[in-house]
């Protein structure tokens, strides 16, 4: 028998890393005494590339941070600046929002439940996940023309209004998702290999939950009811009918489950949203943000010389910060902006619900099996892209 | 490298251009303290460590604190049952330029009462230093390292201030203050070869490799010597 603690070294090329982490743990046997996580290979500097780029040249950043909900990012920086500008994006735009982040967060949460199933040895809720998702790859392609890199959405609106037929398409696939829903769930929820090593894994108290700065899902598992969607409503959230579902354990059975119901909810979400989708336009008519129309261009100079502005020097942003944050599908997705009044942010910066969630890994995983420490470190849902940024 | 006539790639050798549009550091509109109930107590109480108050993106209250009693401030917010800001939701910092001072932004929200307020702390480039609040909030610990890796913010007390974005061994500086060029400091042969001649040493003591009783290896040897990359990159 070894007496002396090991160090080994999972990652930061490990499928079951979820992304390039790497985890150095120090085990007595199989158990883990200490887990470390190392960050930092994905490290792009995107608040840097930030301070280089006009407003709306952002967008296309905020995708590839976390390329598993890329619209929910896209939105929340537009949200965060027309804020900080305090411009009132049009009703359909709001409910065409509102109906991107809703399916982003299906989106997401598909791609945690396949890969932490197969986590846990269940290799078919894995098939079932993936070719769901790939019906809103589908969606994504048809609407932005980039199936991970939707760049969907500009200050004052959306790049372009959805294509004829595609709120149809969604429609549909709100229809006939539960069925997959239901036959994955069928699979999982009482299934005893995965109870077995779910149940009482990885637990967190409500209260070490927030002190630890859990939010999203992870915080809701452990009994807290704090969603954004309801305690700091946006985008008329308040008039949706939705439930939050709230676990009371802390362990990842209860992260699972908070995962699953949260898919049925944004299918309600999603179901109201279409019905509610007003017409009118997408864009916002505020010259600050938005070009004069081709035929004013051609006739009179005050919008030539304002269509000229606009695209050779880009918005400018009144001087101030605004701090912003919607209910992302991994957490608190906030995203804090300052300008000093020019066409370039001073700052821009995501506070990322991944990062912090992930600090947690080492309290979590203490005294726990080198296997659950991965089944923990999937019932996190970190993407690794947003960690580094 | 940039042409002699210049190019858009220019900046990417600079650190970011301001627009010039405001030279001093951007203040919101003077708010009424009233409409925040955390802003009037906190004025109440610490008179002299509340700098000044503002509103900033219509209703967002902004306070600025002593940077020297950021942590006693913030430990009455979080357990005060009035105020009870319990989630540390971010801590940042934003770099004007220009000389300006630096500041620390700490983002919270009190879940039972559904509040949020915004902190700021003002340091001076030559004195960035300030106390950690690990010691309420763990979710601090790697938003401060964050901070810490990036602005180069020493936080007083904090638990493991190391770098946690960059590389352990990196020596180009702090990649977010704004005389930081985008590029980097050091030349694309340099940065290179440091890259490749990285090892857990950099990372670790070696008490820490010598946790299974067995001293640290040696580092592997490179097919090629670390100095010969340099110069084939050049």
């Amino acid at each position: 028998m070894l007496s002396e603690p090991m160090l080994i070294n999972i990652g930061p090329q490990h499928p079951a890393t979820h992304g390039v982490l790497r985890l150095i743990c120090e085990l007595d046997g199989e158990t883990v005494l200490k887990v470390t996580p190392d960050i930092g290979f994905l490290h792009s500097s995107f608040e840097k590339l930030g301070e280089y780029r006009t407003w709306n040249q952002i967008v296309p950043l905020t995708d590839r941070m976390d390329y598993l909900a890329p619209l929910m990012y896209n939105c929340v920086y537009v949200m965060a600046v027309e804020k900080l500008m305090g411009l009132e994006v049009t009703e359909r735009c709001k409910v065409a929002r509102v109906l991107c982040m809703e399916m982003e967060r299906i989106f997401s949460h598909l791609l945690w439940l396949g890969t932490t199933a197969i986590d846990v040895g269940a290799f078919t809720p894995f098939l079932y996940a993936f070719q769901e998702r790939e019906r809103i790859y589908t969606l994504h392609e048809n609407y932005t023309g980039a199936r991970i890199t939707t760049s969907a959405t500009r200050v004052g609106g959306m790049m372009a209004d959805f294509p004829d037929g595609w709120t149809d398409s969604l429609r549909d696939f709100v229809k006939t998702f539960p069925k997959t829903l239901n036959e994955i769930d069928s699979l999982l929820t009482t299934n005893g290999i995965h109870l077995g090593r779910t149940l009482d894994i990885g637990v967190i108290s409500g209260e070490d939950a927030i002190n630890y700065g859990f939010t999203g899902p992870n915080l809701r598992a452990s009994g807290v009811d704090y969603d954004l969607r309801k305690d700091n409503p946006y985008y008329d959230y308040e008039t949706y009918d939705f439930d939050v579902p709230i676990g009371e354990n802390g362990d990842c059975y209860d992260r699972y489950l908070v995962r699953m119901e949260e898919m049925r909810q944004s299918l309600r979400i999603l179901e109201q949203a279409l019905d509610r989708l007003p017409g009118g336009p997408i864009n916002v008519a505020d010259p600050r943000v938005s070009l004069p129309s081709k035929t004013d261009c051609m006739n009179d100079m005050e919008s030539m010389i304002h269509h000229f502005k606009l695209i050779t020097e880009g918005i400018s942003v009144p001087a101030g910060d605004c701090y912003f944050a919607v209910e992302g599908t991994k957490g608190e997705l906030g995203m804090y902006v300052v300008s000093d009044g020019g066409e370039k942010p001073v700052r821009w910066r995501i506070r990322p619900p991944s990062f912090v969630n992930l600090s947690v890994i080492a309290k979590l995983a203490e005294g726990h099996l080198v296997s659950d420490l991965i089944m923990i470190n999937a019932s996190l849902d970190i993407v690794l892209g947003e960690i580094d940024r | 490298m940039a042409g002699e006539n210049g190019s858009a790639f220019d900046a990417v050798e600079q650190g970011p251009e301001a627009s010039g549009r405001n030279t001093e550091t951007p203040h919101g509109g003077v708010g009424n303290p009233a409409e925040h109930p955390s802003v009037t107590a906190l004025q109440g109480r610490f008179d002299s460590a509340v700098l000044r108050h503002e509103v900033q993106a219509g209703d967002q209250h902004v306070v600025f604190l002593d940077p020297g009693s950021n942590r006693a401030v913030l430990a009455w917010l979080r357990d005060d049952p009035e105020q009870r800001y319990d989630l540390l939701v971010d801590v940042t910092a934003v770099d004007y330029g220009g000389g300006r001072p630096l500041q620390i932004v700490y983002q919270l929200w009190s879940v039972p009462h559904k509040r949020a307020l915004r902190i700021k702390c003002e340091l001076p480039l030559d004195g960035l230093s300030i106390e950690s609040v690990v010691q309420l909030w763990n979710a601090a610990n790697w938003l401060e390292r964050e901070v810490y890796d990036l602005f180069g913010v020493e936080f007083r007390d904090h638990p493991d201030l190391r770098r946690i974005l960059m590389p352990q061994n990196y020596a180009e500086g702090h990649p977010l203050r704004k005389d930081f060029p985008l590029r980097g400091r050091f030349s694309r042969a340099e940065q290179t070869r440091r890259a490749l001649s990285q090892d857990y040493h950099d990372d670790y003591t070696p008490e820490e490799l010598e946790v299974g009783g067995a001293p640290g290896l040696a580092p592997p040897e490179l097919p090629i010597s670390t100095d010969e990359v340099g110069t084939r990159l050049d």
